[in-house]
């Protein structure tokens, strides 16, 4: 018997997340400091899964397996390869980083830790997942704790719109996701919801390309695809810090990878059949969400629009169905998570001090908190596709894929990048060089000690996948083979 | 086919409803000599409580499903099933009213609402035209006394009155439904109709016409639309603990007689019935939840999500599956025990609060964290999220649909999930994100309540997490209903 690490991983934040409800309501540093440490526990083991899996071996390992509802072939199945190996450590990195950030928090941290570590244990669960029905069991235990988190501590003005916005449309992604995933049930006939056993289910073309279209979109809502990308941006600005970075840096993830791991892997041919019209929408992301966050003069919504067009490669890769693009596709998830946790904390850091956030009335706030300005400068190079940070190492195989596959498309999508450089360069320029308005002067007060871990260790994971691309690149290489082989190893 | 009238071993068939007839009595006898009035619901409830546990070790029907007493019932796991759930709701609803002003400390009130549980129990198993008839009516009308039970209140006693008047013409339609099968066949005995239907000779268009005037019976019920406009309300201005007795126990009852009924006849006449009742779903779905999108006050908002609920749960019976009929048994569960903790909620809301509007729960979550962390379980189980009883049922129905070629049904069930999300989080959003001028006026839960409020939340999580069992329960029932 050995230990069950994953199951740790996806349960320290419940558990801890329940323990923490039991603290009275007052003890707030009680409070913090379990939150603390129930992070650290996830993040430490998440690494040592990341660290000790075997890459010569690859193939799903770590794997535990539980009868769950036996009648209907439903198990409780975990198991990390190249794909989703990325994304628990990334995870696991936005949760801890989450938490620094969020020390200051005073209004209930209580509910606020509980609810966060709720979402935390279902996006693990999600992407450890091997089970149809332990993947949307754990899918939707990550969508509803995110009302709560954006409603209570959200944003004044916007929250309760955005907060409701954001719960319906994932709400609907999934249900309808889940008819697919019943009609795959029940036409497999395998009396299974295992995963690996419905890819070699060989589902009739026709079925796939009726039902392709259900799955991957009900799970692409939550990747942000184009047209239903809209709750997003009002989302990430409407939350509080540690949940836009929860948000823009983990969920989207959850719904893009699902779209993966449902649509793309169990229903090959339809991925094949509908790819030009996904290229042809996130191409439509990739330009339009870098050319609205251009216009934007509130900081933060140029930050969740640049979300918008980042997941756009996302799934512009997954599009391109080829080994390159995969893999670029499989990296930009991990390093557009850890880019835009690092892009909100830093809006964050901000708006504490000026409480504003126009972008039009900041500036010269390098000179206050040079840490911080350094850090959105390193997440601007990465977001910029520039070689050197993890940005170069992701986009790279996806325009190199995306050449292969319909170079049309690669030539319209690289304005995206250029657009991004334009509206990145506007922001650093703006608000952290030129004069600082008069009554910011001497009001700037220094981040603290936990913040700066935070925004260094987001920073130096960025810089250290962009200079030495091997830490992830070929595992998440070999999780992509994992689906070129399902899709007849184009 | 003979039944024997009686013979000893016939007892354990009636076991709960005999001892529920002593509970009855002994209720009224202490409430007569007793002095200490609070005692009298814990007895009920205690009483309650032990008569599940002695079905559950005494009253188990054996593996040949038998007809028992000459046919009148049927001593089966369907039955067993419902029962448990009747008494579960009972025992809770009874911790519930115990501090309920005018209303916890009468003898007569823990009496009727046995009665009524004992009449249910009797539905649940009933195998007779007749039976049927005299269990819905020994259901009923303690049910009208009981939502017309505060006299001196006009809402109740209107309550009471449109209840009496619904349910008396309803269940005068359902009898006159049963008294044209019985001229055309000359049987009572359900399972000797079947016989005689399959045999053929009768019109289809007769058939319909009787379906459709038991269905009257049967829809009043469960609240289904078209028969649903008494619910509102009944709902509102019944005793709310007596709200949530009838939303749960009395709708599980009709739902038992409901899926006895059309397992029994719709394979020997005709598949248009199938349309018919996935009509009747569909509408049933929507309309409620689509009216509960309007409402400010929590019980009527309630009464239109339980009409919605049984719309829900008809999918599963429309799927025509053994699966689907014990995805309903789920179901039901599931929704019994989370409504139950809701109105557990709103009850000791409005002790402290006195109010029913959704607008005045603002800043429960300061007021009570506890509460409103309960009401939150609630509301997302009754909304369909993990890892909540709620979701799982919904997944249940929503294969089973997809499973018998339903996929229409399912969608409609799914696109009406995110409408009941939406008013569902609307309450969530008053109870955590609304401030009030009351927030330092905590709300006192009594110890009754608290034990009942974990009871309801503890089913809702093992329910929903640990399905399993419970779905091989739902599915043993569901197999001696074929």
């Amino acid at each position: 018997m050995t230990l069950p690490v994953l199951s740790i991983i996806v349960f320290t934040p419940i558990v801890a997340g329940m323990l923490i409800l039991l603290i009275p309501g007052d003890r707030k540093r009680e409070v913090r400091l379990a939150a603390l440490a129930a992070s650290v526990v996830a993040l430490g083991l998440s690494l040592w899964v990341y660290l000790t899996y075997d890459r010569s071996a690859g193939g799903y390992q770590f794997v535990e397996r539980a009868s769950w509802i036996p009648r209907l072939g439903i198990s409780y199945y975990v198991g990390v390869d190249g794909m989703n190996l990325p994304l628990v450590l990334l995870t696991g990195i936005v949760m801890f980083t989450g938490v620094l950030i969020s020390w200051g928090l005073d209004d209930r941290p209580r509910e606020f830790f509980a609810f966060l570590f709720i979402l935390a244990t279902g996006v693990f669960g999600v992407f450890v997942g091997l089970d149809l029905f332990h993947l949307l069991f754990f899918y939707e235990i990550a969508v509803f704790p995110m009302f709560l988190l954006i409603a209570i501590w959200g944003w004044q003005v916007t929250r309760e719109y955005a907060a409701m916005k954001l719960t319906l449309y994932l709400f609907i992604g999934s249900v309808v996701a889940l008819v697919g995933i019943l009609a795959m049930y029940f036409t497999s006939g395998l009396q299974s919801f295992d995963m690996l056993a419905l890819e070699q289910a060989n589902f009739a073309p026709d079925f796939q390309r009726t039902w392709f279209p259900m799955v991957f979109f009900g799970f692409a809502v939550l990747g942000g695809i184009f047209p239903f990308h809209n709750w997003s941006p009002d989302g990430h600005v409407a939350a509080p810090t540690a949940v836009s970075m929860f948000h823009a840096g983990v969920l989207m993830k959850l719904g893009a990878f699902a779209a993966l791991r449902v649509g793309i892997m169990l229903l090959p041919e339809g991925a094949k059949f509908w790819s030009p019209l996904i290229l042809g929408l996130a191409t439509v992301n990739v330009v339009y969400g870098a050319l609205i966050a251009m216009v934007q003069t509130d900081f933060k919504y140029v930050i969740g629009f640049s979300s918008v067009s980042h997941m756009g490669l996302v799934m512009l890769g997954f599009a391109t169905l080829n080994r390159d693009g995969l893999t670029g596709a499989g990296l930009q998830m991990f390093s557009h998570g850890v880019m835009t946790a690092l892009f909100f904390a830093v809006v964050g850091m901000v708006y504490d001090r000026a409480h504003t956030r126009e972008i039009s009335k900041l500036g010269g706030f390098s000179k206050a908190m040079p840490l911080v300005a350094l850090a959105f400068i390193v997440g601007g190079l990465v977001s910029m596709g520039m070689p050197g940070f993890s940005g170069f190492v992701a986009e790279f195989p996806i325009f190199l894929g995306l050449w292969r596959a319909q170079p049309i498309v690669a030539i319209i999508a690289a304005l995206g990048i250029v657009i991004t450089a334009a509206y990145i360069m506007r922001v650093i320029g703006r608000v952290f060089f030129g004069s600082m308005p008069a009554e910011f002067e001497g009001h700037i007060s220094p981040i603290n000690n936990l913040d700066r871990i935070a925004l260094v260790v987001l920073a130096g994971i960025l810089v250290l996948v962009g200079i030495q691309p091997a830490v992830m690149a070929p595992l998440v290489q070999s999780g992509a083979d994992n689906v070129i082989r399902l899709l007849g190893g184009a | 086919m003979t039944v024997p009238t009686y013979s000893p071993s016939m007892i354990a068939a009636i076991l709960p409803e005999l001892l529920l007839l002593v509970l009855a009595g002994l209720v009224m006898l202490v409430d007569l000599v007793g002095q200490g009035r609070r005692g009298l619901g814990w007895l009920a409830a205690a009483g309650l409580a032990g008569i599940l546990v002695a079905m559950i070790f005494l009253g188990r029907p054996s593996s040949d499903e038998s007809l028992v007493f000459g046919g009148m019932l049927r001593h089966d796991w369907p039955a067993f099933t419902f029962k448990a759930i009747f008494l579960f709701s009972a025992a809770i609803t009874c911790l519930l009213s115990l501090d309920v002003p005018r209303v916890g400390t009468r003898g007569e009130y823990y009496s009727l609402l046995i009665v009524a549980t004992l009449g249910m129990c009797l539905m649940a198993a009933a195998s007779d035209l007749i039976m049927l008839y005299l269990a819905v009516e020994t259901t009923s009308i303690p049910l009208y006394v009981l939502a017309g039970f505060l006299k001196q209140d006009d809402k109740s006693a209107e309550s009471g009155m449109k209840y009496f008047l619904f349910g008396a013409l309803t269940s005068a339609v359902m009898l006159y439904g049963f008294s044209l099968l019985y001229g055309a066949t000359g049987e009572t005995n359900l399972y000797l109709l079947v016989e005689k239907v399959r045999v053929g000779g009768l019109s289809p268009w007769f058939l319909g016409g009787v379906g459709a005037l038991v269905l009257v019976g049967f829809g009043f019920k469960v609240a289904a639309v078209p028969f649903h406009f008494w619910t509102p309300d009944v709902y509102e201005g019944a005793p709310t603990p007596i709200t949530a007795f009838i939303s749960t126990a009395s709708k599980a009852a009709g739902f038992a007689i409901l899926v006895r009924f059309v397992l029994a006849f719709l394979p020997s006449v005709g598949v248009y019935w199938t349309a018919v009742l996935a009509a009747v779903a569909t509408a049933t779905m929507s309309l409620g939840n689509l009216l509960a999108l309007t409402q400010s006050n929590i019980k009527r908002l309630l009464a239109y999500s339980s009409i919605a609920h049984a719309g829900y749960a008809l999918i599963g019976l429309v799927a025509l599956t053994e699966f689907g009929a014990a995805s309903l048994v789920f179901y039901l569960a599931a929704y019994v025990v989370t409504n139950l903790a809701a109105f557990a909620v709103v009850i000791l809301f409005a002790r402290s609060a006195g109010s029913d509007k959704i607008a005045d729960y603002a800043g429960l979550s300061r007021r009570s964290p506890g509460l409103a962390l309960v009401m939150l379980v609630a509301m997302l189980s009754l909304a369909g999220m993990p890892p909540l009883a709620g979701f799982v049922a919904k997944v249940y129905v929503f294969a089973a649909a997809v499973e018998s070629g339903l996929i229409w049904l399912a969608i409609v069930g799914v696109l009406n999930a995110i409408v009941g999300l939406y008013y569902y989080l609307t309450v969530l959003k008053v109870i955590y994100l609304y401030r009030s001028e009351d927030e330092n006026k905590p709300i006192l839960v009594p110890r009754t309540y608290a034990l009942a409020l974990v009871a309801c939340t503890l089913a809702i999580l093992v329910l929903g997490i640990a399905s399993a069992p419970w779905l091989e329960r739902a599915l043993q029932s569901a197999r001696s209903l074929f």
